[in-house]
């Protein structure tokens, strides 16, 4: 017990609570805008790409570009070019209000990709029955391919909140806090190897819960 | 009525075009079930899609019930596709909706019923069917045919004038292929709906359709009705599908009666001349003998027909084969 106690002889657990709540908002303040942008994003590149409902060629190309462009982005270049934007937008670039809009612009590509990818699972004879009995484009997306993609959409949900889980301990970099941070500037910089630990048990319990209730959600979806 | 005036549609693949469908003039009889028979590739996939225009036309014109479809712009177009139920090879199911949703889909779509009308018209349609007892279960938990029933319940959902059948019972085994049919012909006839189908199996086209058409490389071959075409085809690939059907090799027949004597000929009955007594009294009063070496009895639709390959010997046999042709029996010397 005494061993186990002077193991842990540097934590300030008020401290890795406050760190859990920051990742926390960070993660589902990023990941409602990231799915509010990223979801008709991702049926644009779909209804835009080769044969599909509205196929453009151009505006394909062109979305495509910018999606790839902030792909291949690392997350902690993109951190730092945004700051100016950053700070248009919430008035800071620090703490968890700073980290939100990197964090949104970093994963809303990586999800409409995803999007992309689940609608296009969703097989074209399903399109062609709505479209006979006279739906309107927008009621074969909304009563047609949203709820058919619905099991893959969530899958893709689950990806990029872990994504953003790991996104956020990058974050820390730009002053935004939580687990990640105190990882870094504790447990790294300072060489205190309990915090370390004690926050990365933190994220991988949160990583569990993220993919467990995903997966659930999937499998209720299927209906199979 | 459904009529194609010139209609024809051209696919461009790599900046090539590739004809589909060569330009064809076509009409359908309200009330008819009208059956296109054709191998893949035939263009009979395009010519159904393009009557509620899931294909555009190249050129040509289109009208059902006078109306010129293929003027429509894309509000006319919802419009009239409420009118025209399909339904498909794969049915085509939503996966994430119940049964019962699945068939009030249509309705939904159109916006003109309150829910509890909806719910009503979805119980009749599932009780149609035969389905009541599965409106709450999901597509992936029905059987083959109890799919395809949803699909012609939700088809007929929004009470259309035309049913489109794309293949409707190729995925289906011979059983459950027999009772689906079964259906379709009941609301043919209840509901004086029109229905065109399309499929490779002759055996379909002879249990419901009233007219086929045989199609080959994009072009109508051949045309009439389905006894017409059934027993006298003249088009090489109308003659394979018979034959198909009908698993005869003409050939090898031909080799297999090389050793039998006297005259072959191949008389085909429809009607009630099926059920007379005809060959006995023809050769109790000519003095023929008679053989029969292949023969068929069986409806084609709700007449029925017999097709009889005999071997005549001795006797008067040109007076029986003049009593043959006056009994209003079609006649065909092979030999």
């Amino acid at each position: 017990m005494e061993v186990l106690l002077s193991f842990f002889a540097n934590i300030d657990w008020s401290e890795i609570w406050l760190a859990t709540g920051d990742t926390m908002t960070m993660l589902f303040g990023s990941l409602f805008f990231t799915v509010l942008l990223g979801l008709p994003l991702g049926v644009l590149l779909f209804l835009c790409s080769p044969r599909q409902l509205f196929e453009q060629k151009g505006l394909y190309a062109l979305l495509s570009l910018i999606v790839n462009i902030l792909r291949s982005l690392p997350f902690i270049i993109l951190l730092i070019v945004m700051i100016p934007f950053t700070v248009l937008i919430t008035g800071t670039s620090l703490g968890v209000a700073g980290a939100i809009p990197p964090l949104v612009v970093g994963a809303t590509p990586f999800f409409a990709r995803l999007v992309e990818t689940a609608l296009r699972e969703v097989d074209r004879g399903i399109i062609e029955a709505t479209q006979s009995m006279g739906a309107s484009t927008r009621q074969i997306i909304t009563h047609a391919l949203l709820p058919e993609a619905r099991p893959g959409i969530f899958a893709a949900i689950t990806v990029t909140a872990i994504t953003l889980v790991s996104y956020t301990a990058m974050a820390g970099v730009v002053g935004a806090g939580g687990l990640g941070d105190l990882a870094i500037r504790f447990g790294y910089q300072r060489f205190q190897t309990d915090v370390m630990v004690v926050t990365v048990v933190m994220l991988l319990i949160l990583v569990q819960i993220l993919q467990t209730v995903g997966d659930k959600l999937v499998v209720h979806f299927s209906r199979k | 009525m459904i009529e194609f005036h010139n209609v024809h549609k051209t696919y461009r693949v790599a900046g090539k075009e590739i004809p589909a469908l060569h330009p064809t003039s076509l009409r359908v009889e309200n009330g008819q079930v009208f059956g296109l028979i054709g191998h893949s590739g035939a263009g009979k996939s395009t010519l159904l899609r393009l009557i509620n225009r899931l294909e555009q036309p190249s050129g040509g014109q289109i009208n059902v019930d006078g109306e010129e479809v293929t003027a429509l712009d894309a509000n006319g177009l919802r419009r009239f596709r409420q009118q025209v139920g399909m339904i498909f090879q794969h049915f085509n199911l939503l996966a994430s909706k119940t049964v019962a949703d699945n068939v009030a889909l249509p309705l939904t779509l159109a916006g003109e019923l309150s829910r509890k009308a909806i719910d009503q018209r979805v119980a009749e349609l599932l009780a149609r069917v035969g389905l009541s007892d599965h409106a709450k279960k999901y597509p992936a938990q029905l059987s083959g045919g109890q799919k395809q029933r949803v699909g012609i319940a939700r088809a007929l959902a929004t009470k259309p004038k035309i049913l489109l059948c794309d293949e409707a019972t190729s995925a289906l085994d011979p059983q459950t292929t027999a009772s689906v049919l079964q259906l379709l012909a009941e609301i043919n006839r209840e509901l004086k709906l029109t229905i065109v189908l399309i499929t490779h199996e002759m055996d379909v086209i002879r249990r419901v359709c009233d007219q086929v058409a045989v199609m080959d490389a994009g072009v109508i071959v051949e045309h009439g009705s389905v006894a017409d075409v059934f027993l006298h085809p003249k088009h090489p690939t109308t003659k394979r599908f018979v034959q198909e059907a009908d698993q005869v090799d003409e050939s090898e027949q031909r080799d297999d009666f090389a050793h039998v004597p006297g005259r072959i000929v191949r008389l085909t009955f429809q009607g009630e001349a099926t059920y007379a007594p005809l060959l006995g009294t023809v050769a109790r009063e000519t003095g023929v003998d008679y053989s029969i070496l292949a023969g068929r009895i069986d409806r084609i639709k709700d007449t029925p027909y017999g097709q009889l390959t005999l071997a005549v010997t001795g006797g008067d046999m040109e007076a029986a084969f003049a009593r043959f042709t006056a009994a209003d029996v079609h006649m065909e010397v092979l030999r």
